[in-house]
């Protein structure tokens, strides 16, 4: 089914006018800065994705809060992101922006592709999806000590069921968490879904006992009473959820992992231009239509701009690199 | 509930939505037909539009697009063996040579009144139990899935064809090869990519069917051959569209057993409409008490030469699955195929979250969805029946126009997913091998069967393995794997064991 998926999604991408997707044409007042004409962002994945839904949403926010006059949006998919990469640092493309997120970074130092995000200029993170640990409902680990005590008396007595492949992010946060809690990070028992959505009916079903997903993919089944969130990977607990315990406050410390979704602009771009987006992209967080977007789809805000969000990325890729090698992934 | 069946009564029927309910119909239906465009470029289509509207309006059209897709799907399939998506493969080997013998109008027929079972009965079911079936669902873990995938493998038989088993079997192993090409599913380590980019993500399963089916047949036309017996194509009779009493008795069990089996089969994530329409042949095919060699006495055609029961069987599956697939979808939020993954996104987009509450909190949209399912099928009926006569006329274009056409649309629709000339080149190349093997007698429908499986085979039972610390335990310890792995055998051994007994039989008798 993978195939048809990716079949699919291409299409749509293809098919759906450039900033005709779910716009209108309501355009709000236009705040101090000068509105860019236009902004061009490439999608690496296929239109559904995250990816793409990060760079759609964005740009519907930006041309309602009337910040860019016209954003047009290219999904060209292949290569886990190898494909956009190449043709951005290429071609260079005039006022293009590449939408990425903490893969880059995974596949990168996996050698998927052979660029990594330095060969690029980091304009800015926008939002962040922290990763969780989540139980079914009829689990019988009632919290993340529970939990981890059942792994400590028996490592491979739990599986833990995720949408990435082995070496994915979800792994690497289960991993992460297990690790955290002073236990043999290779022992978990990770069992790879080609989605997220696969990955939980994986767990309704009981063939998992736990799931490493990130936290707006679980939150409706969650608010619903299917599912039970152990933890959350954040530093601190989110003040819209306070009563997720942070991973690292319930017993696995270390264990912190957002997945950023962010900007990329082409190698050669001038500092100037630079400062433009990522002023662009912060004064979209303070406008209605970005509040409207982000509470649609449960984003939360992660901005960091420039060499704040390169120091992000070092420390992320650090962190893998460490743990990915341990994991003999690379 | 029949509160809620009266909520979606009204909501469906306003004439606004009825409305936009016939413009998803007759676009559906349209880009359906078109060789190469299916039901996901039909929806992905309607979503600017789609989202102008208010949910509920705009979830009844696409899903009206959806069905009208399908319908218009298996059109292509019959009167030019294109098949524009993998659940319309099975279609097209009756169904073509219906065509080709100049029964074109009836076979649309047959599809069109089969399809509409399959999505009426479906329907029906999901309309008592939707929320009930969200269990069923979540009942099949990894290594039933496997089970049932295996069971698929075996009904190959069911698609040899003339060349016989022993070449329906390479085309299987061949399309399992061709399945493994790309980006592992466990450890994502890519696999026979010849260190291409353009290969990292697989082969597309769109660009496969194209280039077997819909440009080979081109090229095969081209040629002066074409269907896989090499026959020459006759020149065209349309004949009458009726059908006889006896031919409604016959094909009416196969229509009501493939509707339930493809419903079922739609329900579960982890399968979908292609599966269920290729299990539907398979297992009616196996029921077919008479594989004769020619035409009987009622002048019926035996499996894969112009049989309606074959033709029937896939197209009431495909469209109970696809009506099946609702269920995950709406009562869990897990999206089965690519189709329902957009409506998924779809449906967030409108800040609605499919989930089991959503009928508690939004019963307006989970009721309207399923009345527009009836509604949404008995206008694709009454707006395709009377139009098979001038649809069935595409065949009278000339060979020199209509197969150009075809050429077009295949690359098109191919190109337009990927938007990477690579695929095209591919796309020629898969092409003219399956000239050459069409020509001396390969089967293309048991590649396609192995190619659609081999993946999710390998990708299940990695799964299962890796779950049973690389165990085969679960094969006996899980009673539904076993039981499946069981009906798979039976129907693997089933030929032989009834050849024997009937070798018993005749011997004292001669």
């Amino acid at each position: 089914m993978v195939f048809i998926t990716a079949v699919t999604l291409g299409l749509i991408s293809s098919l759906i006018p450039p900033g005709l997707a779910w716009a209108d044409e309501q355009t709000a007042a236009t705040p101090n800065t000068a509105a860019l004409a236009r902004l061009h962002l490439l999608i690496p994945g296929a239109a559904g994705g995250g990816w793409d839904r990060t760079a759609r949403g964005t740009g519907e926010a930006l041309t309602k809060a009337g910040l860019v006059e016209t954003v047009t949006y290219e999904n060209l998919s292949g290569g886990g992101g190898a494909k956009a990469m190449a043709h951005l640092i290429a071609n260079t493309p005039q006022d293009t922006l590449m939408v990425n997120s903490t893969p880059i970074v995974v596949r990168s130092l996996q050698k998927v592709f052979p660029q990594s995000f330095r060969d690029l200029v980091p304009i800015a993170s926008i939002i962040g999806d922290y990763s969780v640990i989540a139980v079914r409902e009829q689990s019988p680990h009632e919290n993340l000590p529970d939990l981890l005590s059942t792994l400590r008396r028996s490592p491979r007595a739990l599986a833990f069921g995720g949408g990435s492949v082995r070496g994915g992010t979800d792994h690497i946060f289960a991993a992460l968490v297990a690790q955290g809690a002073g236990l043999d990070a290779t022992a978990v028992k990770y069992i790879p879904y080609d989605a997220g959505g696969k990955a939980m009916a994986g767990l309704l079903s009981g063939e998992v006992q736990a799931l490493s997903s990130g936290y707006s993919e679980v939150l409706d089944l969650a608010q619903q009473g299917w599912i039970r969130i152990l933890c959350i990977a954040a530093e601190q607990p989110l003040s819209h959820a306070p009563d997720i315990p942070t991973c690292a406050s319930a017993g696995a410390p270390g264990a912190t992992f957002v997945n950023w979704r962010g900007f990329f602009a082409p190698p050669g771009t001038s500092a100037e231009q630079a400062r433009i987006w990522q002023n662009l992209l912060k004064v979209l967080q303070t406008t209605p239509s970005w509040a409207a977007v982000q509470q649609r789809y449960g984003w939360v805000n992660l901005y960091h701009p420039g060499d704040e969000f390169f120091k992000v990325l070092e420390a992320q890729e650090n962190m893998l690199q460490g743990l990915l090698s341990k994991l003999g992934f690379l | 509930m029949l509160e809620g069946l009266a909520t979606g009564f009204t909501t469906a029927l306003s004439l606004q939505n009825l409305a936009f309910l016939l413009t998803g119909c007759v676009a559906g239906t349209f880009i359906g037909m078109l060789p190469g465009l299916g039901p996901m470029t039909a929806i992905a289509l309607m979503i600017p539009i789609a989202a102008s509207l208010d949910p509920v309006a705009g979830i009844i059209m696409m899903a009206a697009v959806y069905y009208g897709a399908i319908f218009g799907g298996s059109t292509s399939a019959i009167l030019i063996n294109a098949p524009g998506v993998a659940s319309t493969v099975p279609t097209a080997l009756d169904g073509y040579p219906l065509a080709q013998q100049g029964q074109a109008a009836k076979a649309l027929r047959v599809a069109a009144l089969a399809s509409f079972s399959g999505g009426i009965i479906a329907a029906l079911f999901l309309l008592l139990a939707a929320p009930t079936l969200a269990k069923v669902s979540l009942a099949f873990q990894s290594s039933d899935y496997f089970a049932l995938m295996i069971l698929g493998l075996v009904c190959v038989a069911a698609f040899a064809g003339p060349g016989g088993m022993l070449k329906a079997l390479l085309m299987t192993v061949i399309g399992m090869m061709l399945a493994t090409v790309g980006t592992d599913q466990t450890q994502g380590i890519p696999r026979f990519t010849l260190g291409s980019v353009d290969l990292i993500d697989g082969i597309s399963f769109l660009l496969l069917v194209m280039a077997t089916f819909a440009l080979a047949e081109a090229l095969l036309n081209i040629l002066g051959k074409t269907g896989a017996s090499g026959r020459t194509l006759n020149p065209v009779v349309m004949g009458g569209d009726r059908l006889s009493k006896s031919e409604v008795r016959d094909i009416s069990p196969p229509v009501v057993r493939s509707s339930v089996l493809g419903f079922f089969v739609g329900l579960l994530p982890g399968a979908g409409a292609t599966i269920a329409s290729f299990l539907a042949y398979g297992t009616e095919q196996r029921l077919d008490r008479k594989p004769l060699p020619d035409k009987d006495k009622q002048g019926r055609q035996p499996f894969g030469q112009g049989s309606l029961k074959g033709l029937a069987a896939p197209e009431a599956a495909n469209n109970a699955a696809a009506t099946g697939s609702f269920v995950p979808l709406l009562t869990l939020g897990l999206p089965g195929s690519g189709t329902t993954a957009i409506m998924l996104g779809a449906l967030i987009a409108y800040g609605i979250q499919p989930g089991p509450m959503l009928y508690v909190s939004s019963p307006e949209v989970f009721w309207s969805v399923i009345v527009s399912m009836w509604v949404g099928n008995i206008v694709l009926l009454f707006l395709n029946l009377p139009l098979i006569p001038y649809i069935a006329k595409i065949l009278y274009l000339p060979r020199q126009l209509l197969m150009p056409l075809v050429l077009f649309f295949s690359l098109v629709g191919v190109y337009l997913v990927s938007f990477n000339t690579f695929d095209l080149f591919l796309m020629i190349l898969l092409g003219l091998a399956a000239v050459a093997m069409r020509l001396l007698d390969y089967p293309m429908a048991p590649m396609i069967l192995g190619f659609i499986l081999g993946g999710l085979i390998e990708e299940n039972l990695n799964r299962a393995l890796l779950i049973h610390d690389n165990s085969w335990a679960f094969i006996w310890e899980r009673p539904l794997t076993l039981t499946i792995l069981m009906l798979a055998l039976l129907v693997l051994l089933a030929p032989l064991v009834s050849g024997l007994v009937r070798r018993k039989h005749q011997t004292p008798a001669d």
